[in-house]
């Protein structure tokens, strides 16, 4: 069966961390930065564990500010 | 497979609408307000809208929506929207006209507006931010506030003898027989986002094939307002707001 793979981007200047990806990415592959900020001084989503990314899109959906691009792709 | 050999163009398959600016929203982080916008840039692009759309912003925490979203709008007064709304509806016939309101605007200054543009039918659609609060001017009851829910007014909780009950405009709105569809959605969820997309997309068509009012209520978070973090917030409505405001289709001609 094929298996998806996916990965997700995340325009840090946009971002606000919300946290709102992270509570619903179904894989648990996002988490706010612990250190770093953005230029307004929010810690911002990235993805800790990329490799349980499905490219689900889930994030994406509930971003209220349309960070984040989400990229698949099918692996036999 | 390495992170490089995904992140490609040709593996896309989530961005940000083009509709949706490339500047930053003053909205706080989490709030349903930007998630609502994101998914009105998407429906107006997919349905080919985009020169044919006029919004109408609100006075509220959405009163600069015309920065943010790439149609025509016209701000109108508090609450005033639906009155704005049906002029230019009525002057542009082919156009599709949409108010975008908060509780406040909606259902306490602009109560008079919105029921009589719906009851006269007018072919526009209503889209409906309820956080059961003011978010704008710093966390005030509004008419759709819960009972018991702690405001900046109401410090104690909403009490029924001082405040009255919270207002079901939607519910009200479904009653007259100039709404053709009235829903109320959330976009706390993938799943919620997904089918509040949807009823955007209802509600812009009926304007399309002039059905007449379409409202659709979006059961919102001012996680600001609220005093709660953004995830906490969506929680909260789930267990509180959803109870009195129950999601799902009011109305559907
Ligand atoms: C004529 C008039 N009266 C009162 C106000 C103050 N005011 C600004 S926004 C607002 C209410 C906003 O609440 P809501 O419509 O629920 O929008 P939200 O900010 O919660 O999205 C009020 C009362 C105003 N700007 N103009
Ligand atoms: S939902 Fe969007 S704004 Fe919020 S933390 Fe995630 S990427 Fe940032
Ligand atoms: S005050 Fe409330 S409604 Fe306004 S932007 Fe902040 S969270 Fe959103
Ligand atoms: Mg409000």
């Amino acid at each position: 069966m094929a298996k998806l793979k996916g990965a997700i981007t995340v325009n840090v200047e946009r971002c606000k961390g919300c946290n709102l990806c992270v509570a619903a990415c179904p894989t648990d592959t996002l988490s706010l930065q612990p250190n770093e900020v953005n230029d307004r001084g929010y810690h911002y989503a990235y993805m800790s564990n990329p490799d349980a990314c499905t490219g689900c899109c889930s994030c994406a959906w509930v971003c209220p500010d349309a960070c984040i691009e989400v990229y698949r792709v099918k692996i036999d | 497979m390495e992170l490089k050999d995904i992140i490609k163009e040709e593996n896309k398959v989530y961005s940000k609408p083009e509709l949706l600016d490339d500047v930053h929203m003053h909205y706080c982080p989490g709030c349903s307000h930007g998630v609502v916008h994101k998914l009105i840039a998407e429906v107006v692009a997919e349905m080919g809208l985009t020169e044919k759309t006029v919004g109408i912003s609100p006075v509220g925490c959405a009163v600069f929506a015309y920065n943010y979203i790439d149609v025509d709008w016209v701000e109108a007064a508090h609450g005033r929207a639906p009155a704005v709304a049906t002029a230019i509806s009525r002057l542009w016939p082919e156009d599709v006209v949409f108010t975008y309101q908060g509780d406040g605007d909606m259902a306490a200054i602009g109560t008079a507006e919105t029921i009589h543009a719906a009851n006269r039918g007018e072919n526009i659609v209503m889209i409906f931010i309820n956080n059961a609060i003011y978010g704008m001017t710093g966390g005030q009851m509004a008419p759709t506030t819960l009972i018991g829910q702690k405001t900046a007014t109401t410090p104690y909780g909403r009490r029924v003898d001082l405040n009255g009950h919270p207002l079901e405009i939607t519910d009200i709105l479904a009653t007259l027989p100039g709404t053709c569809y009235v829903t109320r959605q959330a976009v706390h969820t993938p799943a919620g986002a997904r089918k509040t997309k949807a009823a955007i997309k209802k509600a812009f068509e009926n304007a399309l094939t002039k059905k007449g009012t379409s409202v659709v209520e979006v059961v919102s978070t001012c996680n600001s307002g609220w005093k709660l973090s953004p995830v906490k917030a969506n929680e909260w409505m789930e267990e509180n707001m959803f109870k009195h405001y129950p999601l799902g289709d009011l109305k559907v001609d």
